[in-house]
């Protein structure tokens, strides 16, 4: 059964903004549900500098970026929001009514009156290196840049290139696991955790696995299926071997992803927004935060909690054309609740 | 006297002069952004990302990098001999005359 979700607005993003998004949204009596690739709530906040202080939150001289997360979600609590966290919205259509339908990654199907993308910087992907061939062996055809399934190179011919934490894990892990593990690295040294890099060179003395130090990948070859590999020296010796799977392993970086797809004006990898409620160039659907741009446009968190209140007005008035509203103070109405 | 000069080479031997100011706490990576090269510096300066990678060429010695930012370059799959993260390298007055190459 796929899992369906009916919501107001559907928040793209689990980041500070998206988050205080709820809050404005649940003063309009508007009930959200959050999305997010990441699988805990907070963003790059949570999951690149849990542990920084951020001195620029109005009203908080110092805060831990953790711990405005977690003051967020408990300022949002009122609200019941509901998440789906490690998935990425792929697709996404517009009905006619007006009203959309959002589907992550892992089927989950969301309607919703109206989308709020809060990406940030939008979703992280593997970072690929510049070799010949390499994306015409994507999609199952061995070039893999992750391991999702280590039994998917159960007994196969494996080639891994990169010099950090993920690429020496991975190496000690398969080489229990395929055939015939090599480790392509373009220093002489590896700056991963002391004993991950240890633990290769003793894999690579013991001749259980092939240790390929400065030397890249340069080529694959095959004819629609990955063959050959070729790996040339920083002394421009070349080498081809076969194999089954190509592993490059250098990292992630951010990406627009599935976003830059769906048919918004985009600027510099970049939505852009009308100012007046952080509308994008299709009715229903506003972005805040990091991934909207506009004549003026600072990325700060202080921003995106302003473009959170704008916004939600927008899509109030986008999803009750008719409705009046007028501006409520907490102060005014007391503890906030849906 | 509080600006200097950085010199990038944008196609070889072609260098531009771009004049940063050193009063205002600037990164060579802020310094790019604002002139126009096409730094994405994602993380915003906080050597996570990789994405405001140069190579210095040539010029004045500059402070050895810090272990985030050797970690962060060991990821890329190009490292140059003089790579850098720019968010990482200050505009001050010993940076003066610096000459690097945006490595993307």
């Amino acid at each position: 059964m796929p899992n369906i979700i009916s919501t107001d607005i559907c928040i793209i993003g689990a980041g500070p903004v998206g988050l205080f998004a709820v809050f404005e949204a649940g003063l309009l009596k508007l009930r959200c549900h959050v999305v997010d690739a990441l699988p805990q709530p907070g963003g790059q906040l949570s999951e690149i500098y849990p542990k920084k202080p951020i001195y620029d939150i109005p009203g908080f001289p110092e805060i831990l970026a953790g711990d405005l997360v977690t003051n967020l979600m408990r300022q949002i609590e009122p609200f019941h929001p509901s998440f789906t966290l490690g998935e990425r919205v792929e697709r996404f259509a517009k009905l006619e009514d007006g009203s959309f339908q959002l589907y992550t990654t892992d089927g989950t199907e969301i309607q919703c009156k109206a989308v709020a993308i809060a990406g940030g910087l939008g979703s992280f992907e593997p970072r690929k290196p510049a070799v010949e061939n390499l994306e015409r062996f994507e999609g199952g055809k061995g070039v893999h840049y992750m391991v999702r399934d280590p039994e998917h190179f159960r007994g196969k011919k494996i080639v891994i290139a990169g010099g950090g934490d993920s690429a020496l894990d991975w190496t000690n892990f398969l080489a229990n696991v395929a055939s015939d593990v090599t480790l392509v690295h373009r220093g002489t040294t590896f700056r991963g955790a002391a004993d991950s890099a240890e633990k290769v060179k003793t894999l690579a003395e013991a001749g259980k696995i092939k240790l390929v130090l400065s030397s890249n990948v340069t080529h694959l070859h095959g004819n629609g299926k990955l063959a050959e590999i070729t790996i040339t020296g920083n002394d421009g010796r070349a080498e081809t071997v076969p194999l089954d799977s190509f592993i490059p392993l250098f990292g992630l970086t951010p990406k627009l992803g599935p976003i830059g797809e769906w048919g918004l004006d985009i600027e510099d990898d970049a939505v852009k927004v009308n100012t007046l409620d952080y509308s994008t160039s299709l009715p229903g659907v506003f972005a805040i935060g990091d991934i909207n741009t506009y004549p003026g446009k600072l990325k700060l968190i202080l921003c995106g909690f302003h473009e959170a209140a704008l916004m939600c007005q927008g899509a109030f008035k986008y999803i009750y054309p008719d409705k009046k509203y007028t501006l409520k103070y907490t102060t005014v109405n007391g503890a906030p609740s849906l | 006297m509080t600006d200097i000069r950085i010199y990038v080479e944008e196609t070889p031997g072609q260098r531009r002069e771009i004049i940063g100011p050193t009063d205002m706490g600037l990164s060579l990576m802020e310094l790019l952004k604002a002139s126009d090269y096409p730094i994405q510096a994602t993380c915003g300066g906080m050597a996570l990302c990789a994405t405001c990678h140069v190579e210095v060429l040539a010029g004045p010695s500059l402070p050895e990098p810090g272990d985030d930012e050797l970690d962060m370059l060991e990821t890329l799959p190009v490292q140059h001999e003089g790579s850098r993260l720019s968010c990482q390298i200050r505009l001050t007055p010993n940076t003066d005359g610096l000459v690097v190459r945006i490595a993307g």
